[in-house]
């Protein structure tokens, strides 16, 4: 017994020490003018989307607080919109020092004037960064953002169910042989790409005839749909509920290995890469400050340890090069030519996306309206009735 | 009068900031523009063609809330003619459910009723076929009643606990049989509470979103996603939202005041 306490110990002592080994970074001093200014930064990110220390991870807020001597708040939002709608309660006295949305949503802050110009003076790192990702679409300049993580989407299928003959394009989203056992995703956009891609189109397109025609095909993959979704995908393709998904490739990987049966493949089409970047809102109380954590995030040990444990891909070349990424879900270059990223659209055309999104999910067909109509038509027969037997009532103890 | 006035004022308070000016707010956005800000009525004539959406919301509602009061009536009423022990049992039971997190009960039935979930692993580990148990819109009346079942037991309950023994004896002894004294003594009776577990459970039913989001599938989008979509969208428009909450509110309160005239009316049969 004792031994075992011994060993646990001992055990605990030499793990302790690896995880205390500090990291190392390309200029020490540069974080060291941080210390006893008594400064607080405020982190804005996705959930689960930085590596914490769990499962014997680097926790790379820990590590930031003891080398800069900054305080970290650290907390989660759910989707870009909800981001956004909390930012825009906030114009210019932001809650946040820094904020990682993806492409479509900074370019609309962009826009919108909600993001602070970087000053890459503070933040070295930078030339780390691949310069296919340093200048994307949604900010040409690279001014605004400084890529985080990327990924892209594509289709999880299970080889139990689905025939490998079917594969290879987004049409097996449509293919009524699977009818019932598809899933798409829950918000417009990421549909809308997928039926755009399908028909040839941009996934960024403004034009209204290509929309309608998108709007129709998606009304029809209704038909053989099994459910909109969005992290329900991993219940439902982890125990075979359903066995066609769209999804981001990362995660398609974390599904696939819990469930030996999944695969993975980029319709021939193309497909939408997105990329999340770190920025810094107007108005940030210590933009100096966040520009050392947005370096820091950029140091190579910290991008490597992020991507690990995120499993998206690194836009970091050096931590890249350290990095096995999974053939099963790492794009080619030739397939990455076909794919596209999203760019912020015009409110008049966000308002069509989102109008014809919900005629899409809302629309009823004929067996349910006659159901509707028999339901209400009982609903005020009975309210009739009851009316009428009141009347009666009420003469009765009148006479 | 005065005294009870004056105690009722940090509820009073709590209306006017919680109630009152929020819904202010609401007719505000309804009603004003997104791009200049000027009146129109623009939204809420956008609002208005998502009306096949609403009734599928309200007669959704309407079975749930019919299914609720079809269980929950004769449960209470036998709850309320056992001794005080037994209906401490019973009522513990009944609210047992609701000590859990709505969303994790919900949760719950999507393992439960998926293609691969127990239900249809069990019936393919004795060789029947599979069914077809969520992705429907009974999936969503299930999760309806087992989630504001509740809520019709407890208003039914407390108000059948006050009919008197007496009262039903007294039926009896008059010549009625168990049927009349059903129809003529505890029905009526019993009315007001119909009337509230009717009300609270038809409106959490007919605004819900979560519990279409996660068992409904494909084809039960009801007028609570399209109201969390235009806050929560890509779009983010407010004054869509506040026009579409605006509607739900309406076709409530329409409902709400034809369930009223009966609690009217019935009291003033009885107490003639």
């Amino acid at each position: 017994m004792k031994k075992t306490i011994f060993t646990t110990l001992s055990l605990l002592f030499v793990l302790s020490v690896c995880v205390s080994a500090k990291v190392t970074v390309e200029d020490e001093d540069y974080y060291k003018k941080f210390r006893d200014k008594d400064i607080t930064l405020s982190v804005f990110n996705w959930g689960e989307y930085i590596s914490d220390g769990s499962e014997g991870s680097l926790d790379v807020i820990k590590e930031f607080e003891e080398i800069s001597g900054i305080k970290v708040v650290y907390s989660n939002f759910e989707t870009n919109e909800d981001l956004y709608a909390k930012m825009s309660a906030s114009k210019n006295n932001p809650q946040y020092d820094i904020i990682i949305p993806s492409d479509y949503m900074i370019s609309r802050m962009i826009n919108e004037g909600m993001l602070e110009k970087l000053n890459f003076k503070n933040i070295p790192n930078i030339t780390m960064i691949d310069d296919k990702y340093r200048y994307p679409d949604f900010d040409p300049k690279g001014e605004y953002s400084v890529p985080y993580t990327w990924g892209t989407v594509g289709i999880i299928y299970n080889t139990k169910y689905v025939d490998e003959e079917d594969i290879g394009s987004w049409d097996l989203m449509w293919n009524k042989k699977y009818a019932g056992n598809i899933l798409m995703f829950q918000n417009s956009r990421d549909a809308y790409g997928i039926a755009l891609k399908m028909l040839g189109y941009s996934l960024n397109s403004t034009n209204r005839d290509e929309i309608e025609e998108a709007t129709d095909l998606l009304k029809q993959q209704r038909s053989v749909n099994q459910a909109y979704v969005m992290d329900q995908t991993f219940d439902k393709m982890e125990d075979e509920s359903a066995y066609i998904a769209a999804y981001y490739a990362g995660d398609c990987l974390t599904m696939m290995e819990n469930n030996e049966n999944l695969a993975f493949y980029y319709p021939k089409e193309g497909f939408n890469v997105f990329i999340d970047s770190a920025c810094i809102p107007k108005g940030a109380k210590n933009k100096e400050a966040a520009e050392a954590f947005i370096n820091f995030l950029c140091e190579t040990e910290i991008a490597k340890a992020n991507c690990e444990y995120i499993s998206y891909f690194t836009p970091h070349t050096e931590a890249a090069k350290d990095i096995e990424f999974d053939e099963r879900i790492y794009p080619t270059d030739e397939q990455l030519g076909k794919a596209e990223s999203y760019i912020a659209l015009p409110d008049n055309i966000n308002s069509l996306y989102d109008s014809s999104w919900i005629e899409v999910r809302s629309s009823l067909d004929i067996s349910e309206m006659v159901i509707v109509g028999i339901i209400l038509g009982l609903a005020l027969s009975v309210l009739i009735m009851l009316t009428i037997l009141r009347r009666t009532k009420k003469g009765k103890i009148n006479y | 009068m005065k005294i009870s006035s004056k105690v009722a004022f940090p509820y009073v308070l709590w209306v006017l900031f919680f109630t009152v000016i929020p819904f202010i707010l609401v007719i505000y956005y309804a009603a004003t523009s997104k791009d200049t800000g000027a009146i129109t009525l623009e939204n809420l004539a956008n609002a208005s063609r998502y009306f096949p959406v609403l009734i599928r919301s309200v007669y959704l509602a309407i079975i749930a809330t019919a299914i609720c009061l079809v269980i929950a009536y004769p449960l209470a009423f036998t709850m309320s003619r056992c001794s005080k022990r037994t209906q401490r049992v019973i009522l513990l039971l009944v609210m047992l459910p609701m000590w859990m997190n709505f969303l994790l009960r919900t949760y719950a039935w999507i393992k439960i009723l998926d293609n691969n979930g127990i239900i249809n692993s069990f019936l393919a580990d004795i060789g029947l076929p599979k069914l077809q148990l969520i992705n429907n819109s009974g999936a969503v009346v299930l999760g309806m009643v087992y989630n504001y079942l509740p809520f019709m037991i407890m208003p039914l309950y407390s108000i059948m606990t006050k009919i008197d023994k007496s009262v039903i004896e007294a039926s009896q002894d008059l010549g009625c049989n168990s049927l009349q004294v059903i129809t003529k003594t505890v029905l009526p009776l019993s009315f007001p509470g119909i009337l509230t577990g009717i009300t609270v459970t038809f409106v959490p039913a007919v605004s819900t979103f979560v519990i279409s989001g996660l068992l409904g599938g494909s084809n039960c989008f009801l007028i609570g996603d399209l109201i969390q979509q235009q806050f929560l969208g890509n779009e983010y428009n407010l004054h869509y939202g506040a026009a579409t909450s605006l509607m739900l509110m309406v076709v409530v309160f329409i409902s709400m005041g034809i369930f009223n005239s009966f609690d009217n009316d019935e009291m003033e049969d009885s107490m003639i």
